[in-house]
């Protein structure tokens, strides 16, 4: 591929190489793209009166194709901890995982409920003997016997206290909702249309999250997993009449699989023996 | 896939300012709140003076994952120390702890700590104990990348015998200098003074600051220079 030529290195700046290769293809008829393809993640937690309230965004991406519309980023660390995670998703499932199961093992030796420096100080020891390799930057949120507790986890393991975070491509667009819009002592319903509105701005501004926003809220003794709070992306172009092939295919044989199967119960069928 | 990499692999540090000052009866531990990813802040109200016993605090500086961890193991070693020993650990095997987990590991590890407290037998004391390890007692420390701009202003300003008000005053302008002039500090200042009564925690925040040289003013029209206050002088 390389002809004989001295590789120069490319300067900085905006390259204006490909505004005349769009020029002659508009003057040739051809329309550009009306959508830019997402990748990233926008993931928030803020502190309200009554407790935590945990968002996120709900794409999941391959390089540049996505390869989920609608997964979970909200995971599950304890009845009353939960952590959100942006970077490599197998990095974030997996140690959310694993520091979710130490931390039942934990409950079991102790008999008490599940306080959310422990979940912390299990994923910084965790992420920090790996350097940053493991990179997995979380939303750790959570109210315990001490009270409500966020906190953000870098992928070197370090960690920050705050009353508002956000982490992912989109955290400097969710940020700037927070900076503007955050104050002490909100109310649930204050707390959710904020979170709501950040996480809004990273899927419309971040070239990096998109989809749906998902919202957790925790309080004391209790939680909400809100999931698909809040649908901005709907698909709006579907065909009423459905899929059908082309009349010159001859359909020779339909066969529909259910794809759950329906299982049948017997109440009070024989005891099981030893 | 440039911005991904730009905010969730760049290592976490705290470009910072750091002091400790040792003054008649005590320490003063001042930091600025900092911590920064590449050219983006993560935190603007972090809190870098991090407790190690009741009585020795520790300023930390560079790697934040670096320095949060060496902090946590030396508070757990010196929390078995004072259990073994039946009485509060000295300043001084706090920093010795501290000095040699960052000597041992100074191929790994990239912080700056500045380790200050008060016991009964030496009083108070600051130790500073830069990147390779090294410890070092002396009667004022500073670190961090805002630390440049201090030298001079500490060789002019510093003197033995302060009282603890004259000790704070001097650390929470020193902190506002670097802050003026050091773009990876900012923020607030945070101090926490140690002596025999106990531990004191106080908090500037960035509006109450100072302002210094070129630093504007808020003022209705920009030609409007002649009625503005001309800023303290440098001598104390």
């Amino acid at each position: 591929m390389s002809n004989s030529g001295i590789d120069v290195p490319p300067k900085g700046g905006f390259s204006f190489d490909l505004c005349r290769r769009n020029d002659m293809l508009a003057k040739k008829g051809v329309q550009p793209p009306s959508s830019f393809r997402k990748t990233g993640t926008t993931i928030v937690g803020l502190v309200f009166q009554d407790g935590v309230i945990l968002g996120a965004d709900t794409r999941a991406t391959e390089g540049p194709i996505v390869c989920d519309k609608n997964c979970e980023k909200i995971h599950y660390m304890a009845p009353n901890i939960y952590c959100c995670g942006a970077g490599t998703a197998a990095d974030t499932e997996a140690v959310t995982d694993m520091v979710s199961s130490q931390l039942q093992l934990h409950r079991y030796h102790t008999g008490r409920e599940s306080r959310v420096v422990t979940a912390l100080t299990l994923l910084k020891k965790h992420l920090f003997n790996y350097q940053g390799h493991v990179q997995a930057a979380l939303v750790l949120g959570g109210v315990d016997v001490t009270g409500p507790h966020l906190h953000t986890i870098y992928p070197h393991g370090s960690t920050d206290t705050l009353p508002f975070a956000t982490m992912g491509s989109g955290s400097l667009a969710a940020m700037s909702v927070f900076e503007s819009k955050y104050r002490e002592g909100l109310t649930r319903d204050e707390g959710i249309t904020i979170v709501v509105e950040a996480i809004c701005s990273g899927i419309f501004n971040d070239l990096g999250s998109g989809s749906n926003v998902d919202v957790c809220v925790l309080t004391k003794g209790h939680k909400e997993y809100l999931r698909n709070h809040l649908l901005p992306n709907p698909r709006t172009f579907v065909n009423p009449k459905g899929f059908t092939f082309p009349k010159k295919i001859e359909v020779l044989l339909t066969k529909i699989t259910p794809l759950k199967e329906k299982v049948e119960v017997i109440e009070g069928g024989d005891a099981m023996e030893e | 896939m440039d911005l991904k990499e730009v905010n969730l692999s760049a290592p976490h540090s705290m470009g910072t300012t750091i002091i400790g000052v040792t003054y008649n009866g005590g320490v003063v531990l001042g930091a600025d709140s900092r911590t920064s990813t590449g050219v983006y802040v993560a935190n603007r109200a972090s809190d870098k003076i991090t407790q190690l016993t009741d009585n020795v605090y520790v300023c930390r500086s560079g790697s934040a994952a670096d320095s949060q961890i060496v902090s946590d193991y030396v508070r757990y070693f010196l929390h078995q120390h004072t259990i073994q020993l039946g009485q509060p650990a000295t300043v001084k095997v706090a920093a010795n702890l501290v000095r040699l987990i960052a000597y041992n590991n100074k191929n790994m590890l990239q912080t700056g700590l500045i380790v200050g407290g008060w016991d009964k037998y030496e009083g108070g004391k600051i130790y500073g104990i830069p990147l390779g390890g090294t410890i070092i007692e002396q009667p004022f420390a500073i670190g961090g990348s805002g630390s440049s701009y201090l030298y001079g202003f500490f060789d002019q300003a510093w003197k033995e015998g302060m009282t603890k008000d004259e000790a704070e005053q001097l650390v929470v302008k020193a902190v506002s200098l670097a802050i003026a002039r050091d773009g990876a500090s900012g923020g607030v200042v945070r101090t926490v003074i140690i002596n025999s009564e106990g531990v004191t925690r106080n908090f500037y925040p960035g509006d109450k600051l100072p302002l210094w040289h070129e630093e504007l003013e808020p003022q209705n029209s920009l030609l409007d220079i002649l009625n503005t206050s001309s800023p303290e002088p440098m001598n104390i």
